[in-house]
């Protein structure tokens, strides 16, 4: 299997999941990272520590927007230079664009929410739950080259210590796919680590009862070390950011340990913290669907809970 | 302005969906319904065309049945709905679809395309990015609000990141999250007008598709295999006494998790 990982970066930062995706794609055979945009030539260099043997950076200034259909063609050109079987992303939602505009691009096939990936007799077999994770399905490919989506934090890097001889290569533009232009980028600052990347969330859903009832949360990931979610009902509600939405419509994680507080456990909300190590749940009804997929569950209020269990962690340290 | 507005029906979120472990495909046969962000699409495409006039036109691929659940969106305001049904076509992985509904799209000419961001079966929100290439126009997706200015569009992409303004030319595709706006009821008068619009089916002769590039014959995906989900193993579940905090502590530092 020879394949190319496209690694997303966000500022100076390889994205986390796409260096896990590399890491997976090391360990089933030879593959390369190709980073896009401005820069990409310092980026590309690291790939060597997480498995790839060789690196692509292409750093044309049509690239430096994080848009998806300049990376479509730059990603076409680098299949064709290298003969690439495989061409893999971590899900994000620029990565989706560009996986799925080089489907078309290319006439290949693309699985998408892929959870593992393995070889079987030497063909590359994708794990992919589906309808709302009951059920797992086997997925594979008819052609080359193949194309995969993984889930959001299924696999975690793995620092091999290697290193990358980096190419830089040169793409031409399609004449459309450069008609869309950033005018304008907003980031949601949020404080502590980000959702995506932290060990511990301890996530919040209208069971709180009130937008102050987040600091109880903040307290308890704040002593924990972890990260804050929520859930959608709350975000709508605008109780909490956007930027800390777990779920269909928000992040997919999957840290050591969830703490589920308040969260009725519906299942657009399960599909994005299934994958964490550790589930714990706090809810008042013992008749709540997040009963059904936890570790540990415990029937009973929050707000008696949570401030006891901060205390309880403060006191260790 | 005419818009095209890519809907699909899926199954209801009232029924039980299963993958037929023969055909493994998923079962359509029970109750269907519109995909729920493509009412999302539906309703921008409502309010573009009621500020500054048009055509609204639904676009999509599907069983006969699926006009069904078009007419809701008929019934909501649309002008007329576009149903590619044919059975070559069933069993379209993503590069299929692409290529049923850019020729379904090629004939409507619209200025603006909408798709929903995510199918509630698929759920692989790639449609719409791969139609843009398909169609060589611009795309913006994942938007949660879009302005329409002339011969300009300018949606607001949310991220993981945070949100990104993008403008793009027209003709143009765009995707639309949920968060875009609240769909409307359909009134009693947009349901009884529903049933005179121009509900068209068609196959895929009709729009010059190659059998050979859709359905089974141009799947490049397939599903070998279907089992269970991996379940979680051993669960605990305590009514809280007042030493749950204790409870809790104790079992993450068991699991070394702290
Ligand atoms: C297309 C679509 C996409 C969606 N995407 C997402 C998504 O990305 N993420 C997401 O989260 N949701 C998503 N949803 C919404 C999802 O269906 C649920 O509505 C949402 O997850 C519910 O949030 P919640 O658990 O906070 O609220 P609720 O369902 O209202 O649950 C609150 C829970 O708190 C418990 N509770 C109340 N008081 C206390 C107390 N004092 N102590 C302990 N427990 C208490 C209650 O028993 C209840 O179980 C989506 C829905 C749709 C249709
Ligand atoms: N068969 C179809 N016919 C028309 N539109 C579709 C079809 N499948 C998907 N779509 C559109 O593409 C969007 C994303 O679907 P998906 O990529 O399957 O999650 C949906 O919200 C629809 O707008």
């Amino acid at each position: 299997m020879r394949s190319l990982v496209f690694l997303e970066h966000h500022g100076e930062e390889l994205e986390k999941g796409s260096l896990g995706v590399l890491s997976k794609a090391a360990s089933l055979g030879e593959a390369a990272g190709v980073v896009l945009g401005p820069g990409a030539g310092a980026l590309a260099a690291r790939a060597g520590a997480f498995g790839a043997a060789k690196a692509y950076a292409c750093e044309d200034e049509a690239l430096s927007a994080p848009l998806p259909q300049p990376r479509v063609d730059a990603l076409s050109a680098l299949v064709e230079k290298t003969g690439a079987d495989t061409v893999l992303f971590g899900a994000s939602v620029l990565a989706a664009d560009v996986a799925a505009g080089l489907a078309a691009r290319l006439d290949a096939g693309l699985n998408w929410d892929v959870t593992d990936l393995v070889l079987s007799g030497g063909d590359l077999v994708g794990k992919r739950p589906a309808l709302g994770d009951t059920v797992l399905v086997d997925v594979g490919w008819t052609s080359s080259p193949r194309l995969a989506l993984v889930r959001a934090g299924v696999f975690d890097p793995v620092e091999s210590g290697g290193s990358a001889e980096v190419e830089e290569f040169g793409a031409s533009f399609s004449d459309f796919s450069t008609l869309a232009t950033l005018v304008e980028q907003t980031q949601e600052e949020a404080s502590g680590p980000s959702i995506e990347e932290a060990d511990i969330i301890v996530a919040g859903g209208r069971g709180l009862g009130s937008p102050e009832a987040f600091s109880l949360l903040e307290e308890l990931a704040g002593a924990l070390g972890g990260a804050v979610g929520a859930t959608r009902a709350v975000v709508d509600a605008g109780w909490y950011p956007y930027s800390t939405q777990v779920g269909q419509t928000g992040k997919t994680v999957s840290p050591k340990l969830y703490v589920a507080c308040g969260i009725s456990g519906a299942i657009q909300h399960k599909v994005g913290m299934q994958g964490s190590g550790t589930i714990v749940a706090i809810n008042k009804d013992p008749n709540a669907p997040i009963f059904d997929f936890c570790d540990l569950g415990i029937v009973g209020d929050i707000h008696k809970i949570v401030p006891k269990l901060t205390e309880l962690v403060r006191n260790r340290q | 302005m005419k818009i095209a507005v890519c809907v699909k029906q899926v199954p209801d979120a009232t029924v039980h969906k299963r993958i037929d472990p023969v055909t493994k495909r998923l079962d359509r046969s029970g109750e269907g319904a519109l995909n729920p962000t493509d009412l999302n699409a539906v309703e921008e495409a409502l309010r573009i065309k009621e500020g500054q006039g048009g055509e609204v036109v639904l676009v999509s691929l599907g069983p006969e049945k699926a006009m069904e659940s078009l007419r809701k969106a008929l019934a909501m305001g649309a002008d007329r709905a576009l149903l590619l049904s044919d059975e070559a076509a069933a069993g379209s992985d993503l590069v299929g679809t692409t290529v049923a509904l850019a020729s379904a799209l090629e004939r409507v000419e619209a200025d603006l395309v909408l798709f929903g961001q995510a199918s509630s079966d698929g759920d692989g929100a790639v449609l719409s990015a791969a139609v843009a290439d398909r169609l060589r126009r611009p795309l913006i997706s994942q938007v949660a609000s879009l302005a329409v200015d002339g011969d300009s569009v300018t949606g607001k992409r949310q991220t993981e990141h945070g949100y990104d303004l993008i403008s793009a030319p027209l003709p143009a595709v765009i995707a639309v999250s949920d968060a875009i706006n609240e769909p409307r009821y359909p009134s009693l008068k947009g349901i009884m007008g529903a049933k005179s619009k121009l509900q068209e089916t068609v196959a895929l002769t009709d729009l010059g598709v190659d059998a050979e590039r859709v359905g089974e014959a141009g799947a490049q995906t397939t599903v070998l295999d279907l089992g269970a989900p991996p379940s979680r193993g051993d669960q605990v579940k305590i009514e809280d006494d007042g030493s749950a905090a204790q409870k809790i502590l104790d079992y993450v530092l068991e699991r070394r998790l702290l």
